[in-house]
């Protein structure tokens, strides 16, 4: 197995797992819960392998105090790294429970039966339990990554559905968010963003200072960070708008107005070959590769997707107090650890006077505004000591400011050599980064990342984003095709000077990939007048891979017969290469007015061996749906006064109105490694709904997203 | 500021409010009911749905003092006894959640659309839903707990 860095970096089983003399089992892990329900798949597999009931497992939220340091909640490694981690440490502590047993009961271990945690001798019917051998006391030894795992045919709780944990919480509305929160003296907050992400604040109407002041308003000002706290939320809301009226702010340079791709295309840009899935620095891009004169069938296509934005339903939110030389935060960031340090690093204090506990937040599927809220919340925090402060972004501050995921152009050539295989394979993709957390690096790296710092006073400088060398990083993720395609030509192109804060959204660069290989993958088909199932099929070599295209494409049926009216489309990807498997089969039509309606859709997921198949499913259904709406409905768009996409109407999403019925295959392996699930269906998602487009229509459109306007240019174009 | 009676999940209430502060901060912010949420204050989303008179209705922009006289039922006072209602043990058999966030709307809307019709066309469930936005993807398993009532009758 491949080295898991949660476990290299917290090797002590102490940081995961506590048995207390009451009767739990208390687990720690240091990936936080977003809805992808990893605290369900985690404690079950706790459960499993400790031989107690799942109502035993206590899941511990994580903080920076103590628990594990697991470094970012992202790139469906959560299984793979918390999941294996888990795992591990309680067949560890099963075996030194187990061994304790023995010696309290003087009977081998082999003679030892364990039962929700009560440990009997089989030969004298004596017995013990886990709580009494170890009640509320450290174990004090290292985890044994050789620790005996319970065999497939032995288990009895994992791949079993369940119940997530938390539901009961939420369907009550006990479930509380960080927006939710509530403390003795706590203040509300909101920040007021200048109109556009240039502008910067020159000064505020003193007699409305004045007038916020004696209404007991605090306004917390450095620089161009302008914020304001009080006791009533409604009146914050209010009180924040009348202090962004009362500001002047700079009219100095706009936001870049020129067409998107052509900025993608012309702007300045470090462009590198990739191979075998890693980008190479320093080598020139070789030539494109040239179709063989003979070629069955030959083509060229760009394909384009706009900016999105992650959309949390619940904007960003962060409560803080600053106590003496102390910060205390409370926030839905993916990576507290990460957050600390660039916290620490920009307001010169020891990470160790940071502490940051993570709390729910609503959904974020990625680098959302999470982490600047915190830090928004901080900053009033220091202004106001003592006080707890709960900030809050408005719908706009969310719509505006959270760093979006960025426009892609997508290049592609290819052949169908005579014969019939896949060859002279060009992919070229174009994008600003896809990650901008604020993680640590050189000095001002992480610090420049958090939006409120760039409107200090004295901001860190912003440090261009270095290319992400990482195999299937960001704007190369899954632009190598999984298809047996000898050598194929694939550029990354890392474009500088565009428009919008950019960062990681579900799949980084897969999706756009996914979608726009295996759209060219189905013009080849038609070009060369084969079935785009069967050109998939013969390129393919993993069982694995034919098994997920065979589940979808048997189940929707020839994608030359849809009914009089309808398209069938296809789509799938291994989630860089190496993750979860999965495909897409959809059944549409385009109606009267243009507009994409779903009528069927077919997943088929293989994620390893399943733990959750409830999660599992709601992963892959909830993919489905969210890259369905990337795909047909949204694009994040601006003047060069700024965002204009405000609000949910001016950014409009999937509704109830457009949600298909859905089949969802799960190929479960239980003798086969987790493979992260959370990102798998969204490329190729978008690809089979583009595909049956194509189908329905006769056009294709190679612009996402798939609205009336972009259709009709598509059309207008063919 | 002036003095309101609310009458929220069947016990009568007195807040202070100004005049236009709308119902969802009362319900949060005063009376401590932070279940529905405050997702866009626009009446785009759906996520502060709370039952008015048996009826779902938005409350992130009409003032509280609308409310006075009206019965209010948020998704705290939907379980009676300790006992979940059909819409929430349907929400948790058809794992109709990720997140969360959105969730208190839903099981809001979906309860106001079954006090209408035991059997509700699909017509009338999208209607029911069409102000509420979900962004984890849970749509379907909503419509499938929908099912299952309609089943359940």
């Amino acid at each position: 197995m491949a080295e898991n860095p949660s476990l290299t970096k917290n090797p002590q089983l102490d940081s995961w797992i506590a048995i207390t003399s009451d009767g739990t089992v208390r687990v720690r892990m240091g990936k936080v819960d977003i809805g992808q329900k990893i605290s369900s798949a985690v404690s079950r597999l706790a459960a499993e392998e400790l031989d107690v009931a799942p109502g035993r497992i206590v899941m511990i939220r994580p903080d920076t105090i103590d628990g594990p340091d697991e470094g970012m909640t992202s790139g469906s490694n959560s299984m793979e790294e918390s999941g294996n981690a888990v795992r591990l440490a309680s067949a560890t502590a099963r075996a030194v429970l187990l061994a304790k047993a023995s010696v309290a009961l003087g009977v081998e271990v082999d003679e030892l039966d364990i039962d929700d945690g009560t440990i009997t001798a089989r030969s004298t019917n004596s017995s013990t339990t886990y709580w009494d051998l170890q009640g509320d006391q450290a174990f004090g030894v290292p985890i044994d990554i050789a620790a005996r795992i319970k065999p497939a045919a032995a288990r009895k709780l994992v791949g079993k559905p369940a119940a997530p944990l938390d539901l009961e919480d939420i369907v009550t509305g006990r479930h509380v968010f960080v927006n939710d929160m509530s403390m003795e003296g706590m203040v509300h907050a909101r920040p007021v963003r200048p109109p556009h992400a240039l502008a910067r604040l020159e000064d505020v109407d003193d007699t409305v200072l004045k007038k916020l002041a004696g209404d007991g308003f605090t306004v917390v000002r450095d620089g161009s960070f302008l914020a304001v706290a009080g006791a009533d939320e409604f009146q914050v809301i209010k009180a924040a708008r009348v202090l962004f009226n009362a500001a002047r702010w700079t009219s100095g340079p706009k936001l870049d107005n020129r067409d998107i791709y052509e900025q993608l295309t012309t702007n300045a840009r470090m462009s590198m070959p990739v191979v075998d899935g890693l980008p190479v620095l320093d080598t020139p891009v070789p030539p494109p590769l040239t179709p063989p004169a003979d070629a069955k069938a030959s083509l060229s296509a760009r394909y384009e997707r706009a900016y999105i934005m992650h959309g949390s339903i619940g904007p960003s939110a962060g409560l803080a107090v600053a106590q003496g030389d102390t910060l205390e935060i409370w926030t839905h960031s993916q990576g507290i650890y990460l957050l600390r340090t660039s916290l620490a690093e920009l307001l010169g204090m020891p990470a160790g006077n940071l502490r940051i506990h993570h709390r729910p937040g609503s959904g974020c599927y990625g680098h959302n505004g999470a982490d600047d809220a915190a830090v928004d919340a901080a900053f009033v925090a220091r202004a106001m000591p003592g006080v707890p402060v709960l900030l809050k972004w408005t719908r706009e501050d969310e719509h505006a400011w959270e760093p979006y995921s960025p426009a892609m152009v997508m290049d592609l050539s290819g052949a169908i050599a005579s014969d019939g295989s896949i060859t002279a394979w060009n992919h070229e993709s174009h994008s600003d980064t896809h990650v901008m957390r604020p993680r640590p690096g050189v000095a001002g790296l992480g610090p420049s990342r958090l939006l409120p710092a760039r409107y200090l006073a004295n901001p860190p400088a912003v440090i261009p984003p270095p290319p992400n060398m990482t195999h299937h990083g960001g704007i190369h993720r899954n632009l190598e095709p999984l298809y047996r395609i000898a050598e194929p030509r694939l550029v990354k192109h890392l474009v500088r000077d565009l428009p919008h804060r950019t960062s990681a959204l579900r799949t980084l660069g897969a999706f756009a990939n996914v979608y726009a290989l295996e759209a060219f993958l189905d013009e080849l088909a038609e070009a060369a007048g084969e079935d785009p199932v069967q050109l998939r099929l013969r390129h393919l070599d993993d069982p694995r891979a034919r098994a997920c295209i065979e589940a979808v494409a048997s189940r929707i049926g020839p994608l030359s017969e849809a009914p009089e009216g309808y398209g069938r489309g296809i789509g799938f990807a291994q989630y860089k290469n190496a993750k979860a498997y999965a495909a897409v089969a959809v059944e549409l039509t385009v109606d009267g007015n243009d507009r994409v309606r779903l009528k069927r859709a077919v997943i088929a997921g293989d994620a390893g061996q399943i733990v959750d198949p409830m999660g599992f499913t709601a992963q892959l259904e909830g993919g489905f749906i969210q890259s369905a709406s990337w795909t047909i409905h949204e694009a994040v768009t601006h003047d060069p006064d700024g965002i204009t996409s405000r609000d949910w109407d001016s950014y409009p999403i999937i509704g109830f109105d457009n949600i298909p019925e859905i089949e969802t295959v799960l190929l479960d392996q239980p003798d086969e490694p987790f493979l992260g699930a959370g990102e798998a269906v969204c490329g190729p998602t978008g690809a089979a709904i583009v595909n049956a487009v194509a189908r329905a229509t006769g056009v294709r459109p190679r612009r996402l997203p798939l609205t009336p306007d972009n259709l009709r240019a598509a059309a207008l174009s063919a | 500021m002036p003095t309101l009676t609310l009458q929220v999940n069947g016990k009568a209430r007195r807040v202070d409010a100004e005049s236009d502060t709308p119902l969802l901060q009362v319900l949060r912010n005063q009376l401590g009911l932070t279940g529905a949420k405050l997702g866009c204050g626009l009446e785009q989303c759906g996520a502060c749905a709370v039952l008015v008179d048996g009826q779902s209705r938005l409350s992130c922009v009409a003032a509280a003092s609308e409310f006075e006289g009206k019965d209010i039922v948020t998704v705290e006072g939907l379980a009676q006894d300790g006992k979940l209602s059909k819409v929430q043990r349907a929400f948790i058999a058809e794992t109709a959640a990720q997140c969360g966030y959105c969730t208190p709307g839903m099981v809001i809307a979906v309860t106001g659309l079954f006090r209408r019709s035991a059997t509700p066309s699909d017509g009338e469930v999208r209607a029911a839903l069409s102000d509420h936005l979900c962004r984890c993807g849970s749509h379907a398993r909503i419509l499938a707990a929908v099912d299952r009532l309609r089943r359940e009758g």
